[in-house]
């Protein structure tokens, strides 16, 4: 089933010409409402009217995450305030998160993109969907979830955590449908087995998974531990949340809504374009954005296009799996963390070291943060010559963390000097994860 | 009315307690007494030594998160019900205890504590005539 | 600019009109439960057809609907439309039995939805506003339940979701957020935690309005809150099985809440007679759904007790006013927002071999935060101070899987508990919430 054939099965001329007006629209629209765009538009010295077709594109300006945070939290935005009903926040590289606003429309086009998705992994009006993202800020769990009431789907706001009540819900409600992380998706598996649930008691049969990396290998151990078909779901705030790329019943390759997000690789460091079939880093353009409209945003994600019809009967461009980052963001539970947000917090905080590790592994198919931190020689009187104290500290610490990261990290209590100074920025890090 | 006590944070790992041992050798101090509060990934070790100052000052030269923690220290005869005669008053008077040890010295029993309401402490201990003992008076006993 | 109203005719109906209103939609309710085999049932028992409601007092012929119903007809035995109308199910923390589940088409949701915007509106909120949901998401439908609401009026809405304190109070002022939602004893936590970041949020915010409910609260909570933030705050009354926050709520009178009774019909009761209890006397509240399509309910004991303040309002409004709720006629705790039965603590307690029968579980408001605390007696003693804590810490986690949220764990000896004569005493609310 195809959700919109119009759009997704068009010809590439039509597409290329639909996307070549809307891009021209969105500069202009850009132009006149972003004050930000329209001086990085008149230094190159391009005016709207430069840009016609989809090729025109390589004349613009990139966009990247710093653009973002320099301008927080609403500098971006191009629609009046009255017109944005909703913000979504995801998170910044230091303590300022990125904040994305919506307009009325932009929530419309969403669950469109996501209907088209929902679709495409063979979900109806018929089935019952349980959406196990976290709702709020962050916008897998509304973006999931307005797309599955698009198609009139019955949806389950199920939501992180207590597992057995949600697995209890899955069996007793019949639930067809679910998205999720594909690493939650393994952990109800092991509290299914927990439980003593079998996957025949179950009627799950289609799984959007996605917020994460995830391998060949996990979803085939998903599958059949679950006993669905497992799709790949990508997404990203700042361009809209879950819905910009989906994978059909070919599973070869995720389709991306390219009449609303146009996307196209680069060489991250030479920042040249690639062409299709080739790695590099991932840029979208959104041609119909109206509350936080981006041109050539730079996602940091490293994957290839690939052209050609697929076997389902849809023309639209797909992108591999992610092959990797070009920065040193990493997912935790789907959550995107950047080392220097963990520095700024430490920094802040003068009874800790300005030494900090982070240490990620995965328990039970359950992503686990720790931030080791340093006690601060200076810093350690006798107030602190008990575990109380000690323990409020701790919590201070993890307070502050959780705010700026959105998850919350054990934090781990070094002497002095017991961390060792980072060599370069990536020995900040220790990931035992095995992706 | 205080005795200087060191805290000492030291992670749950093999190798850091030795670590404070040896640089407290090191300097040639005597411990007289310690403890530890100990949590699943660290602990507390509350130390009584003689010098605590220079004990301290040799400690934070080796790298250890040390602080002096002002402590109370009271004599008690070495027979049973001693402590609980004490506390009790402090009980009654309405001060709450963060912390206590007890070790012999001498022949006497030494009953360590910590509290928050050290004014009231002061003034329990005074008003009862309770034997307590000075900073300095430990590395002098006979 | 803006009319006082939302909905100026609904809301501002003479009694009359409105009672001929409530009649025609109870008719048109009754009529659509008998596409339910569990009503058809009932009404049989009663002896009663659609064709006997003549009035709106031969409601009082209907039976009365109760948890226990949900519960024995779960997981769909309450529906009255076809699977494929249902776009969403939320579903109660239930207790040890089975969950209840809650369906609602698109013509529910988009009512209840109305519902909020009709309150938000009325306590002087714009499409100019900017709203943060500081509520739980998922299935609790404080979170969907007012960012529906909120974004149908227009406003700017920010699905901020619980806890994360810093960063709400970030948002707060980052943000311009013009209204809070949140429990009551969240916002005095919010409070507590500006103290401490130097935060005045008469001087730093433009916080115009509040709005709290899902937990009891006292007058003089409420009075305390508008003094600390320096806003009206307003008292909203919801429940799942209604739909969920909506139901009733202030006016800027703050003289009870209006239930509105173009959706429902409002009954006071004798909760032993089931007798009505005259106006102005407390008794438990019983509503009939009238504009629900996916699981209208019949006279549905709330278990909520209140009273009738009185069916005409300065504010021009003559939709029914209902006192704060003064207490519950079973052994059902509200505690943030989240319903939680002491059999529920009980049965997770039970499950750990370290721990003795014995339990006991008190709820305070410290420094205006309401707090569990679960006092539990060790089977037998032990010194190792490391495994207690990994045993504190693994109840607590069981615990908020079960309850949603932390309490505080208090190991005790064996026997230290009283031990009462004849029935256990296991609940001690210390709170002044039923006054």
């Amino acid at each position: 089933m195809i959700w919109n054939p119009n759009k997704e099965c068009m010809s590439r001329d039509e597409m290329s010409a639909l996307q070549g007006k809307r891009l021209h629209k969105i500069v202009e629209y850009v132009y006149h409402n972003v004050p930000f765009y329209r001086h990085k538009l008149q230094e190159m010295d391009i005016r709207p009217d430069d840009i016609q077709t989809i090729e025109d594109i390589k004349k613009l300006p990139f966009t990247t995450k710093k653009d973002l945070r320099d301008n927080y939290p609403f500098g971006l935005q191009a629609a009046p305030q009255s017109e944005i009903i909703r913000v979504h926040a995801s998170s910044g590289t230091t303590g300022n998160p990125t904040i994305v606003g919506y307009t009325r429309k932009d929530i419309g086009v969403w669950s469109e993109c996501m209907a088209r998705c929902l679709t495409a992994y063979g979900i109806t009006r018929d089935d019952t969907f349980s959406v196990a993202y976290g709702y709020g800020l962050f916008t897998g769990g509304l973006g999931a979830h307005y797309g599955v009431e698009h198609i009139g789907a019955s949806v389950i706001p199920a939501g992180t955590g207590n597992t057995e009540k949600h697995l209890k819900l899955i069996r007793d409600l019949g639930i067809t449908g679910i998205a999720c992380t594909p690493s939650y998706a393994l952990y109800l598996a092991e509290t299914m087995d927990k439980m003593g649930i079998k996957k025949e008691d179950l009627k799950l049969r289609s799984g959007a998974f996605g917020a994460e990396p995830w391998t060949e290998n996990m979803r085939k151990e998903i599958e059949e531990r679950l006993g669905l078909k497992g799709y790949n779901l990508y997404g990203l705030s700042e361009i809209m949340g879950p819905c910009v790329s989906y994978e059909c019943q070919e599973q070869n390759g995720s389709h991306i809504c390219e009449d609303h997000f146009y996307p196209e690789i680069i060489n991250p460091v030479t920042l040249e374009s690639l062409p299709n079939g080739q790695s590099g880093e991932l840029v979208f353009t959104t041609l119909t954005k109206e509350g936080m409209p981006l041109l050539r945003y730079r996602t940091r994600d490293l994957c290839s296009l690939m052209t050609g019809e697929c076997g389902c009967g849809r023309t639209s461009i797909r992108m591999s799996r992610i092959e990797g980052r070009s920065d040193d963001m990493l997912i935790i539970r789907g959550i995107n963390v950047f080392p220097s947000q963990v520095e700024s917090v430490v920094l802040s905080m003068p009874e800790f070291a300005p030494r900090y590790l982070l240490v990620v592994d995965r328990v039970n198919n359950l992503d686990t943060l720790q931030v080791q931190v340093e006690l601060r020689q200076e810093y350690f009187t006798a107030t602190f010559d008990t575990p109380a104290a000690i323990d409020e500290l701790e919590k201070k610490l993890a307070a502050k963390l959780k705010s700026v990261l959105s998850i919350a990290a054990k934090v781990q209590l070094k002497a002095p000097n017991t961390i060792e100074r980072s060599q370069g920025k990536s020995a900040h890090i220790i990931d035992k994860r095995k992706l | 009315m205080t005795i200087h006590q060191l805290s000492i944070f030291i992670e749950n790992r093999s190798g850091t307690l030795i670590k404070v041992l040896e640089a407290l050798k090191e300097a040639n101090i005597q411990i007289i007494a310690s403890t530890i509060a100990d949590t699943a990934e660290y602990g507390i070790l509350r130390i009584v030594c003689a010098e605590p100052l220079r004990a301290c000052e040799e400690l934070k030269k080796a790298g250890i998160a040390v602080a002096i923690s002002d402590v109370f220290a009271l004599q008690l005869d070495n027979k049973p019900g001693c402590a609980a005669d004490v506390i009790k008053l402090f009980s009654e008077a309405g001060i709450s205890i963060t912390y206590i040890y007890t070790f012999l010295y001498g022949g006497k029993g030494i009953l360590v504590f910590r509290t928050d309401n050290t004014e009231l402490a002061r003034k329990t201990i005074a008003d009862n005539n309770l034997p307590f003992i000075a900073e300095g008076a430990l590395a002098q006993w006979p | 600019m803006y009319s006082n109203y939302l909905n100026p005719e609904l809301e501002t109906m003479f009694r009359e009109q409105l009672e001929a209103l409530q009649l025609e939609r109870l008719q048109k309710t009754v009529r659509h439960c008998m596409n339910n085999e569990f009503y058809r049932k009932k009404f049989a028992e009663a002896g009663i057809t659609p064709d006997d409601i003549k009035s709106l007092a031969d409601v009082r012929r209907l039976p009365f609907t109760t948890k226990q119903d949900l519960r024995e007809t779960y997981p769909f035995g309450m529906s009255c439309v076809p699977m494929r109308d249902c776009v969403r199910l939320h579903s109660s923390s239930g207790t040890t039995g089975n969950p209840t589940v809650i369906l609602h088409t698109k013509k529910d949701l988009d009512e209840w939805a109305n519902q909020v915007a009709r309150n938000l509106w009325m306590v002087g909120l714009r499409p100019d506003d900017v709203f943060q949901n500081s509520s739980g998401y998922g299935m609790f439908t404080g979170g969907l339940g007012f960012q529906y609401g909120a974004e149908k009026l227009g406003m700017l809405t920010v699905p901020a979701a619980a806890g994360n304190s810093l960063r709400q109070i970030k948002f707060i002022k980052d943000f311009g957020t013009t209204a809070i939602h949140a429990v009551p004893s969240y916002i005095t936590r919010l409070y507590e935690v500006m103290k401490e970041q130097g935060v005045d949020p008469r001087r730093d915010t433009k916080l115009k309005v509040l709005a709290i409910g899902a937990e009891p609260h006292s007058e003089e909570q409420r009075q305390r809150i508008e003094e600390m933030m320096g806003v009206k705050a307003y008292n909203s009354f919801g429940m799942s099985e209604m739909c969920g926050p909506g139901v009733g709520f202030e006016c800027p009178e703050q003289n009870g809440m209006h239930f509105w009774e173009d959706y429902y019909i409002v009954e006071i009761v004798n909760p032993d007679t089931l007798e009505p209890v005259p106006d102005g006397e407390i008794g438990e509240l019983v509503l009939t759904t009238l504009c629900r399509e996916a699981m209208p309910l019949l006279r549905y004991r709330t278990r909520d007790l209140t009273r009738i303040l009185g069916r005409s309002c300065p504010c021009g409004r003559n939709h029914v006013r209902l006192d704060r709720m003064k207490g519950r006629s079973d052994d059902m705790m509200v505690l943030r927002g989240v319903n939680i039965f002491p059999i529920q603590i009980e049965k997770i307690l039970m499950q750990f071999s370290e721990l003795a029968n014995n339990y006991l579980i008190t709820l305070t408001t410290d420094e205006e935060n309401d707090n569990m605390t679960v006092e539990v007696e060790l089977a037998h003693s032990t010194d190792d101070y490391a495994k207690l804590q990994a045993l504190e810490k693994e109840i607590r986690r069981r615990l908020k899987d079960e309850i949603l949220l932390t309490p505080i764990i208090k190991l005790v000896p064996l026997g230290s508990l009283p031990v009462s004569e004849g029935k256990a005493v296991r609940v001690v609310d210390k709170r002044k919430v039923y006054q």
